[in-house]
């Protein structure tokens, strides 16, 4: 419904030789120009002033009081949208991590603080993240949660020169620049891990693989698994997909599987579809094997269905219900801030924290605005070993963690070691 | 209107133009403005493009379009897969514009396509098929072998400067502004008001619509371009439903009656998130509540100033 | 082997239709008597399955009493929403309504992610329902369940729509409102009856699409939300039974299409068909051909 404004309106009531015929079309369109050039401008200039009275100097890293020297972890994830849990994951572990460090005095004399904004898992937000975190005075940076996202961000903090530890973006690309390391493995990494597992331990020999198609962790396990199946001998009866359009019902797809004769299910995918795979699929007569993606399934079901997990596999750098020290250490810590069981996104972070405060130490560095200071951090990271609860890790130069993972079974709702 | 008068406004308007580039040009440079606001210069803009291009169809047409995002979908990857395979062949000044060009005629292209069924649908018909388009397109993305499947379309290069876009944004308000007065904005003004009615005028009513829909996919299709060679990286969950929502909520709310009202509406909505941002998880929560209030109060009474109130009475 | 495949397929195609077809029968009441598309329908279902989680987990009630709580409290929230946020804007464009819509929806799944966290939780055992295996068939017994309640409840609103005072005078609305209006009709009321229907069929979804997929979470409706929607505009947008048709045709062509062509694809084809069929049938299967008065 066309509405015309006051101005237009009233022309349609001037009167000619009266004060109204002022307001002619001409003398509205130059009005109207001048409010709105005025307007324009008066938003940007405030605009830029805002900003510009936001700006951090780089002296504020610096400090006014001697013992308030804060050292600034930045990260982002997604803390809405459908991969919320993932980033709310991250940004706890990495809290609780934060948290016990400051309780134990910080790290060379300085306290840690953990700044996390949310990036909805889209690449365009991660960015503006990053550039918030930038301006908020992050001295060291934690990357993003999820590999899509990270791409672009990436070229960001290589151009600042900040050390950057990943805990969860597993794409290989990631890492492409010599600032950039990670803490979990690497989607092709993990496919060839678990198909050299399941040929050396004879688990099975007809494979079907069920993964999802829009996330590039799944699909990259997944091109790296069926290369390396093929190479080692076993058949991969059959491949079924589904995409985060279509990520509820997977019954045609159990189907299918069911038809193939298929001993042992291959699923590179998160615990979360996972979970629903394991509901809808009971009747399967298969073994279930899942790499890290897959831990946290056993909490996901509850315990109303923890049946469905026994006897389900997966090779995992964690695991919740570990019995060595740090591992319990730390469920234990999460548990009391945040009511859960850490999930493999949360060890990571934790990992991530500690690597940053071990890369702080070995690099010698005594003050935030040593010169070098990022050079200084990148550098030690090469020689570093940090003891996580993901596993013990060092860090090759093209920022790649070096260490292993454990095989498990599931049983009575635990994990146990694979025995063969 | 005063010929001169009009000349002289779109000398105005260029030089308001040109000072204000030239001031955020060197407020850039000087290091005064934060990261954080250098950081949504492209999202303002390509928001403001896609925006304008959403409002030729929905506020001057008058059909709800909600898979626009499929058009700049479209575009970034013909426009990105043009320029990674250019990308040693060319020199950058031939292959960015030719990129561009790429990306809008394969997005026109497509528009001219999908308006064949389009066009003899009503209403809510044609807003679901827009919305499976955009779902097919992103289906499409996801599977296709050249786009790069799940992990994206990577190592486009990053031709899109703060220069150029800028000049694209305000060049795409003033024509869609051009486009808004003249003849064919008025007759699709017309066939939004009453379609028979514009037929009866002897108004080419499919063939206006079919052209509708082509310009705003190839203006779309141009944002999409220029998004994939700022962030050199592309995924198909960028494009999604959430996306042609977001950008139909822009066209909205800047009330469906003018191209700088649309504009406007198109910065705001990128800026409140980012300002927001300090609400953490909230702020999404908050987004969503003021999007409702700003409907309701766009619609009802209590928002109207008096004198509209009493302009009511009078007529 | 090959009709073995044929049946199966046509088997889950009507499993997963059911689903579709009870959200598109809430979508196509509201959009049939109010003329409007309330985008936040599916957020509904996800709130009427979360409820039950949450009541069922964390405040331990009974079952089959969270089931009339949540069917309760998703009426209360239909009709709040229409009363707060859809009431102002009866008069204005349903292009302004569709955004409050759309503001709506993505308030209730903020909201829900901010109460109950941003992962899927387990829908609990309600009922237990055993599974008959015909062969290499597995028919599970929930989803006959859902398709006979889905059938129970589409003729209960036809006979409350078209044997009732209240259904005539929502008929009256839907097909001309000024003119109901004339005759007396309590505008207001018939709407928030409708939005109350439209929710109650919505909580009755929701717990089945917990039944038949086990996890819910805050963003768990927007997806069947979208292919209800399209169910419903393929059927017939307003059109009762055409709900129920194309929310089953949408199934079946779904599952026909993973099973037979390929699972990754099966939306962009699906919805491919979808234009196809309107290309045919402009207002769909059977939906009413609009004649232009001048």
């Amino acid at each position: 419904m066309p509405h015309q404004s006051g101005t237009v309106f009233l022309l349609n009531f001037t009167v000619p030789g009266t004060v109204k015929d002022k307001l002619t079309k001409e003398w509205v369109s130059k009005m109207r120009f001048v409010k709105k050039g005025a307007f324009i401008t008066m938003m940007l200039l405030v605009a830029m002033v805002l900003s510009a009275c936001n700006q951090p100097t780089p002296a504020a890293k610096n400090v006014e009081t001697k013992k308030d020297v804060v050292l600034k972890i930045g990260g982002s994830g997604p803390l809405t949208g459908a991969a919320a849990s993932y980033g709310t994951s991250v940004k706890q572990g990495a809290q609780v991590a934060v948290e016990e460090i400051n309780t134990n005095g910080g790290v060379q004399g300085m306290k840690l603080e953990l700044l996390f904004e949310d990036d909805a898992a889209d690449p365009a937000l991660a960015v503006s993240a990053y550039a918030r975190l930038v301006d908020k005075g992050m001295h060291v940076s934690m990357g993003t949660t999820t590999s899509g996202a990270g791409m672009a961000m990436t070229e960001e903090v290589n151009k600042d020169g900040f050390l950057m530890v990943t805990p969860s973006a597993s794409q290989k690309e990631i890492t492409r620049f010599d600032n950039c390391f990670r803490v979990c493995f690497t989607d092709p990494d993990q496919g060839t891990y678990a198909a050299d597992f399941i040929a050396d331990h004879e688990v099975a020999k007809k494979v079907a693989v069920l993964y999802d198609k829009s996330s590039d962790y799944s699909t990259g396990i997944r091109d790296s698994f069926v290369e390396q199946a093929a190479q080692r001998g076993l058949e991969v009866v059959s491949e079924q997909a589904f995409t985060s359009q279509s990520n509820t019902d997977f019954a045609v797809q159990i189907q299918a599987i069911a038809n193939s004769g298929a001993e042992l299910v291959f699923l590179p995918i998160y615990y979360q579809e996972a979970a629903m795979i394991l509901k809808q699929g009971s009747t399967l007569d298969v073994t279930f094997f899942g790499v890290d993606g897959m831990d946290g399934v056993i909490t996901q079901l509850g315990a109303e269905y923890a049946d469905l997990a026994e006897g389900v596999m997966l090779l995992t750098p964690f695991a919740a219900d570990s019995t060595d020290e740090k591992t319990v250490h730390f469920v234990k810590l999460y548990q009391t801030a945040y009511q859960s069981t850490p999930d493999q996104f949360a060890a990571d972070a934790y990992d991530a924290v500690y690597t940053i405060t071990a890369a702080v130490k070995a690099s010698g560095v005594k003050s935030l605005d040593e010169k070098d200071f990022n050079a200084k951090l990148v550098a030690a990271m090469t020689e570093i070993t940090v003891e996580g609860v993901t596993g013990t890790m060092t860090w090759s130069k093209e920022g790649e963690p070096a260490k292993s993972a454990t095989a498990v079974v599931i049983e009575n709702g635990k994990y146990v070691a694979y025995k063969k | 209107m005063n010929r001169l008068w009009r000349k002289k406004r779109f000398f105005l308007g260029g030089l308001l133009a040109l000072l204000l580039f030239v001031l955020m040009h060197s407020l850039i440079q000087s290091g005064l403005v934060s990261r954080h606001i250098q950081s949504l210069f492209v999202p303002v803009g390509l928001n403001m493009i896609l925006a304008l291009s959403l409002f030729l169809l929905v506020g001057m047409l008058g059909e709800l379009s909600l898979g626009h995002a499929g058009f700049m979908s479209i575009g970034a990857y013909a426009g990105g897969l043009f320029s990674k395979v250019m990308m040693h062949v060319l020199p950058v000044w031939v292959r960015f514009p030719l990129a561009l060009l790429v990306g809008a005629l394969v997005a026109a292209l497509l528009a001219l396509l999908l308006s064949v069924p389009v066009f003899r649908l009503k209403g809510d018909y044609l807003a679901i098929v827009t919305l499976a388009f955009g779902e097919i397109v992103r289906s499409l993305v996801i599977n296709l072998p050249f786009t790069g499947g799940a992990a994206g379309l990577k190592g486009i290069p990053k031709d899109t400067s703060f220069s150029f876009l800028y000049w694209i944004v305000v060049f795409t308000i003033w024509l869609t502004r051009w486009i808004y007065y003249s003849k064919i904005g008025l007759e699709w003004r017309a066939i939004r008001d009453n379609a028979i009615a514009a037929e009866a005028c002897g108004i080419p009513v499919v063939s206006r619509k079919r052209a509708a829909f082509v310009f705003a996919a190839s203006f779309a299709g141009i944002a999409g371009v220029l998004y994939s060679h700022h962030y050199s990286i592309l995924t198909a969950e960028v494009f999604g439903f959430n996306r042609s929502i977001e950008v139909l909520v822009m066209v909205v709310l800047g009330g469906l009656e003018s191209a700088t009202a649309t504009a406007v509406s198109a910065f705001f909505l990128t800026i409140a998130p980012e300002m927001l941002r300090f609400l953490n998880q909230y702020r999404m929560l908050i987004y969503s509540l003021m999007l409702i209030i700003v409907m309701i109060g766009r619609n009802t009474q209590w928002a109207k100033p008096k004198w509209f109130q009493q302009r009511r009475e009078n007529a | 082997m090959a009709s073995l495949a044929f049946v199966i397929a046509m088997i889950n195609g009507i499993n997963l239709g059911s689903i579709y077809a009870l959200i598109a029968l809430g979508y196509t009441m509201v959009y049939g008597i109010a003329k409007m598309l309330n985008f936040a329908h599916g957020d509904v279902i996800m709130a009427g399955a979360l409820s039950i989680v949450v009541l069922v987990q964390q405040f331990h009630v009974h079952p089959v009493l969270s089931i009339l709580i949540s069917v309760i409290l998703c009426v209360a929230l239909g009709v709040l929403t229409e009363k707060i946020a859809y009431k102002p804007l009866r008069n204005s464009s349903s292009l302004s309504v569709l955004i409050t819509a759309i503001g709506v929806s993505y308030l209730m799944q903020n909201l829900a992610q901010i109460l109950f966290g941003s992962s899927l939780r387990s829908f609990p055992k309600v009922f237990h329902w055993p599974s008959m295996i015909l062969g290499s068939v597995e028919l599970k017994m929930d989803r006959v369940m859902t398709i006979a309640v889905t059938f129970l409840l589409m003729f209960l609103v036809l006979l409350f729509v078209y044997r009732t005072k209240i259904g005539l005078a929502m008929r009256a609305v839907a097909q001309d409102r000024e003119a109901a209006m004339l005759m007396g009709v309590p505008m207001d009321r018939i709407i928030s009856i409708t939005f109350a229907i439209g929710a109650a069929l919505a909580a009755v979804a929701g717990f089945f699409f917990g039944v038949a997929y086990g996890f819910v979470g805050p963003y768990s409706g927007s997806m069947p939300g979208i292919k209800a929607f399209t169910a419903a505009v393929f059927g017939g947008i307003g059109s009762i039974p055409g709900a129920i048709l194309g929310g089953f045709l949408l199934g079946l062509a779904e599952s026909m299409v993973k099973t037979f062509v390929s699972s990754e694809l099966s939306d962009a084809i699906v919805f491919g068909l979808l234009i196809v069929v309107l290309l045919i049938k402009p207002t769909g299967l059977l939906g009413k051909e609009i004649r232009d008065k001048v």
